[in-house]
């Protein structure tokens, strides 16, 4: 649309890697995950089990990579919560947006997420996954309770809280795939998370060091 | 780019093709690693190892023996002959289950067994040894006990016994007239002393010729157990199938002293679940004694299901595959007459529905059990115990709870009656059924009723009306090979699983809770409509792509 973007590099190898190889994982485990349920049938009761099963405890083993990355490059900074503008971009999102407003929080390289995101990516990386891993772990050792000295546990109560999860996840999905679209163009996003540059509106101020430091 | 962006690059660049090598490896040497450890699962193997060389070897040969090769008039002569060698047999076998009928008293004081106060839903009680009818599977001479008859369990040849003495007797008498007659009974006497000789360890045909027919015919009672299983194939029964393994009854029903490992009544069939590995001398009453308690391969999720699924409940899919058993029996339409006659009505499978003497009864085949938490024990009542007619009386069931360690899913079958029962007393009725005085000769309730209380001395009021009876039976025998084991989803599945009538536990696939399902998908269809009118909010005012950055 108008003219002057200036690319900037948002996301590292690794970080979209990471994206998209949990994308996956959470697809899987989803699907496989709804069938263990009993919604409906697709790879057979036995199968889905196997595969959620090899799935999940691979996105376990992941997502130490990711908390290590998170940690050692320093991004954990990104998520840390914030209220400044929070309700400048709710108001964006609920109004701006249709009156073709600017979004009030640009990306910039060392603040990739609005505040909103902020938010919503903490809840999610530190509080609904680790939720979901923790209670697929123990509903996957559910016959190692007694000897984890667990066996006050419910599996009724596990499986309703796993089941509570997923639920959760798939909102969040269906918020995020449509959230991707409200880029410069509909697919401004996605384009960032799969080559890494985000388009960046001519005359947002990007400090020099920053450009330089990019990886 | 400069350098130092290059090498990150393809520092991270390593990095990523590692992971994705890693993961791959993860993913398929996974499943296969499971899959190579072994060609077939680990407690068949031991199962294999822990029966193999079956084949005992003997030093005697029963037909060289002198005392064998006498001649015989009578039935007890030849438990002398027996014990002349065996001289504790017949007293160790006198204090089994097998000859006393009784099953020792149960909590309340009252006498089980046969003998005693036991009842069923079938013929309903053999009133003391009073019905003489049940004494074809008593295992003395003919309805006596003076003596055992050891060839019921140890001979190989199937003769009529007292009917061969009998005729040998009459002929060798009517031979001093006729002495054409004494051929004839030097031929039956030859038949006597060949079926004598041929002595045997106890065969399939043996134990089956009473249990295979109990309830007065073939697969009455037990659904896994009728004469299909006398020479079954495989696909009947792996262990006892011809071209499985072979395996005669006493394989797993191990003995001491004449006593054969097994339940009794609420005695269970063992008390510990133990391997041979733990204890070598353990009876193989059960499955885990040979093939051990996590006997599939390594990391099956088949090995996590053992603590609390019997293996009988995925390994004996349907009972009765070959022959039909019977499923109910309703004595309360028994003493119709066709033109003042008694009659039989022939129904499906070649089996009677309807007997004037018996009342209705129902035969099924390839049937599905029903499923109960079992430890071991069934509890049963007896003619002594009240009950309440109002509803369907459980004559015997399976004790265990889900929350019992000793406790397993375990497959029965439930045999579902109509009989008679006291109104005043609330009590059972053993009505006296064979012989000239019983039911079956005079359709008379009130008599039979009368004279059957009276040989077990209990008190009858002269009113009786029927009551709904169930009576199970545990299905252990007739395991399918494995390729034929109830797959994940007859249980694991909404509405329709095996086990939807066990409660109190959640079962994955077959237990969801609605509303925390029904909330759920109001959230996502709410987002879903909520993204939904967003767009469309865009598209409307045309600015929904205007040269925004951010967000996501």
């Amino acid at each position: 649309m108008e003219g002057n973007l200036n690319n900037i590099y948002l996301y590292t190898r690794y970080e979209r890697f990471w994206h998209w190889l949990q994308m996956v994982f959470i697809g899987i485990l989803l699907v496989t995950g709804f069938e263990v349920h009993g919604l409906f049938t697709w790879l057979g009761f036995e199968t889905a089990v196997t595969v959620h099963n090899t799935v999940g405890l691979s996105w376990l083993i992941a997502f130490a990579f990711f908390v290590f990355w998170m940690f050692t490059t320093g991004e954990w900074k990104q998520y840390v919560p914030t209220t400044k503008k929070m309700l400048s971009v709710i108001r964006y999102y609920s109004w701006g947006i249709f009156q073709g407003e600017t979004h009030p929080f640009p990306k910039r390289k060392e603040a990739k997420h609005n505040p909103l995101q902020r938010l919503v990516y903490l809840s999610l990386a530190a509080f609904l996954l680790p939720f979901q891993m923790i209670t697929g772990l123990l509903y996957w050792g559910y016959n190692q309770w007694p000897a984890w000295g667990l066996d006050f546990l419910s599996l009724k109560w596990i499986g309703i809280l796993h089941m509570f999860g997923a639920i959760n996840i798939l909102t969040f999905i269906v918020m995020h795939v449509y959230m991707t679209t409200t880029g410069h163009s509909l697919s401004a996003h996605v384009k960032a998370m799969i080559t890494g540059w985000e388009g960046v509106e001519e005359g947002v101020k990007i400090e020099s060091w920053e450009k330089a430091e990019r990886s | 780019m400069n350098e130092g962006e290059n090498r990150m690059k393809l520092s991270s660049a390593v990095f990523a093709v590692t992971f994705v090598l890693a993961l791959t490896a993860w993913f398929i040497l996974g499943p296969l690693s499971s899959s190579m450890a072994a060609e077939q699962a680990p407690g068949r193997t031991m199962a294999q190892q822990a029966t193999k060389d079956a084949e005992l070897w003997i030093t005697t040969d029963h037909s060289k023996h002198e005392v064998l090769q006498q001649t015989f008039t009578s039935g007890p002569q030849v438990t002398r002959a027996c014990v002349s060698c065996h001289s504790e047999a017949e007293t160790q076998f006198h204090k089994t289950i097998h000859w006393t009928w009784k099953a020792g008293e149960n909590e309340k004081g009252v006498q089980m067994g046969k003998a005693a106060y036991s009842l069923n839903n079938f013929c309903i009680s053999a009133n003391k040894d009073q019905d003489k009818g049940c004494y074809s599977c008593h295992p003395g001479w003919g309805s006596k006990t003076e003596a055992t008859n050891c060839l019921v369990c140890h001979g190989k040849k199937e003769i009529k016994w007292e009917e061969s003495f009998e005729d040998y007797n009459a002929f060798l008498e009517e031979s001093e007239e006729d002495p054409d007659l004494k051929e004839l009974a030097d031929e039956i006497q030859s038949e006597i002393q060949a079926a004598v000789q041929a002595v045997t360890r106890p065969t399939r045909q043996n134990c089956g010729s009473c249990h295979f027919y109990g309830g007065g015919g073939d697969g009455v009672k037990h659904g896994d157990l009728d004469s299909s299983m006398t020479n079954p194939n495989k696909a009947l029964d792996v262990h006892m199938g011809l071209d499985g393994q072979n395996f005669d009854c006493v394989r797993c029903h191990t003995t001491e002293l004449h006593n054969i490992s097994g339940r009794i009544y609420t005695a269970p069939a063992y008390t510990h679940r133990k391997s041979l590995i733990e204890d070598d001398l353990t009876s193989k009453i059960t499955c885990e004694s040979c093939h051990s308690s996590t006997p599939h391969q390594p990391g099956s999720k088949a090995n996590d299901h053992t603590d609390k699924v019997a293996c009988q409940s995925c390994h004996i899919p349907t009972f009765a595959r070959v022959n039909p058993t019977k499923m109910s029996w309703d004595w309360s339409t028994s003493g119709k007459t066709k033109d003042g006659k008694p009659y039989k009505n022939m129904g499906a499978y070649g089996k009677h529905d309807y007997l004037t003497i018996k009342g209705s009864m129902k035969w099924e085949k390839n049937l599905i059990p029903e499923y109960f938490w079992f430890n071991g024990s069934i509890q049963s009542l007896t003619a002594a115990d009240t009950i309440d007619p109002s509803g369907t009386v459980a004559l015997s069931y399976p004790l265990g709870d889900m929350h019992d360690k000793n406790s397993r899913i375990f497959p029965f079958k439930v045999h579902r009656g109509v009989q008679p029962y006291d109104k005043i007393n609330k009590t059972l009725l053993t009505p006296l059924l064979s012989g000239p005085n019983g039911y079956w000769k005079h359709l008379d309730w009130q008599k039979g009723l009368a004279l059957g209380a009276k040989s077990l001395d209990l008190p009858f009021s002269g009113e009786f009306d029927f009551v709904k009876t169930t009576y199970v039976y545990p299905t252990t025998h007739m395991v399918a090979p494995k390729d034929n084991v109830v797959a994940c989803t007859e249980c694991h599945i909404r509405g329709e699983s095996r086990m939807a009538n066990l409660a109190g536990f959640y079962m994955p696939g077959r237990d969801h809770w609605a509303l925390l399902d029904g909330l759920g998908w109001i959230m996502v269809l709410g987002a879903l409509a909520g993204v939904t009118l967003h767009g469309l909010g865009r598209i409307f005012t045309k600015k929904g792509n205007g040269g925004k950055k951010g967000g996501e």
